[in-house]
């Protein structure tokens, strides 16, 4: 029980270990728009926007530094007035459409785009042939 | 006939397992490559990160390498001197110095050699946002004309080399 303590002490003490940098994350990084309209735009956006560090992670969700100051720019971005969209194809213009959480509608992503529609076709198919045997 | 229906769930199972066992086998790569290579470096213009140095620009005057690289980051130890070894060949070397205080590059370079002809201040990482790059270090070929020519994510290894000196030849 001691040793226990005396280690989650230690653990508390130690500065944690980190291959990040020190300094702190831009204002706009975690502090919300003043106008709340922009910040639900703002934050819609961020949303859609994969981290490029904790690749499975939004921006919104992440807290790696640079997931921060994508946040940051976002948002002053945002509050100057520049619409989502054109921020989004800012950042498919440098990263991919892969930084995108919405893929775009193009010959490649037609499938994906239709895959509901024939998923719903064939069950509707499925179960009409069910239906029509029960009567 | 209607027997085959059974094994429609197996054949699917098969098929996930294999899916599943052919991308154990064959990891993604999840290195993010610029899409602006082939692409004319975007407009920026990053302040001295260092007292008495060169800040780092867009303008383009001759082929050069840009270097993200930062004194908390480990794997920059590792590439230092295969960068010294590029600047002794004659390779100019722009560094851009990502979330760091001076004082802490200037005992980096101290510690580890200084290849760099200028250092950039990259505070809040905008300029990485602004060249598509997502971490340090990472290292960028731009040619004479401004033209980005590879982008290399990842330490620089003694195995890269030929390709950055490739590259360099080719962006004269």
């Amino acid at each position: 029980m001691r040793r226990l303590l005396l280690l989650s002490v230690a653990l508390a003490v130690a500065a944690p270990l980190r291959a990040d940098s020190d300094l702190p994350q831009s204002p706009w990084a975690n502090r919300q728009l003043p106008d709340p309209r922009k910040e639900a735009a703002a934050e819609a956006l961020m949303e859609q926007i994969r981290c490029l560090v904790c690749q499975g992670q939004s921006i919104a969700d992440s807290n790696a530094d640079l997931a921060g100051e994508m946040r940051a720019l976002v948002r002053q971005r945002v509050a100057a007035g520049e619409p989502p969209e054109k921020i989004r194809g800012w950042l498919i213009d440098r990263y991919g459409a892969w930084i995108s959480f919405r893929p775009p509608v193009e010959p490649l992503t037609w499938p994906l785009w239709a895959a509901p529609l024939l998923l719903l076709a064939g069950g509707a198919w499925l179960a009409r042939r069910r239906l029509a045997r029960r009567r | 006939m209607r027997r085959a229906i059974f094994f429609v769930p197996l054949g699917l199972l098969l098929l996930f397992l294999g899916a599943v066992g052919w991308r154990l086998a064959n990891p993604p790569d999840t290195r993010i490559v610029s899409h602006l290579v082939g692409r004319p470096l975007p407009v920026f213009m990053l302040p001295a990160a260092l007292p008495g140095r060169d800040g780092v620009s867009a303008r383009a005057d001759g082929p050069r390498l840009v270097n993200f690289f930062a004194s908390w980051c480990v794997p920059c130890i590792g590439e230092a001197p295969l960068l010294g070894r590029l600047k002794d060949e004659g390779v100019a070397i722009d560094g851009i110095a990502v979330r760091d205080r001076p004082e802490d590059i200037a005992r980096f370079l101290a510690r580890y050699g200084d290849p760099y002809r200028a250092i950039g201040a990259d505070g809040d990482s905008r300029a990485q946002m602004l060249l598509g790059s997502s971490g340090v270090p990472e290292t960028y070929v731009v040619d004479r004309r401004g033209i980005i020519r590879l982008h290399h994510v990842g330490p620089v290894e003694a195995a890269d080399l030929t390709e950055l000196r490739s590259a360099l030849a080719a962006a004269r």
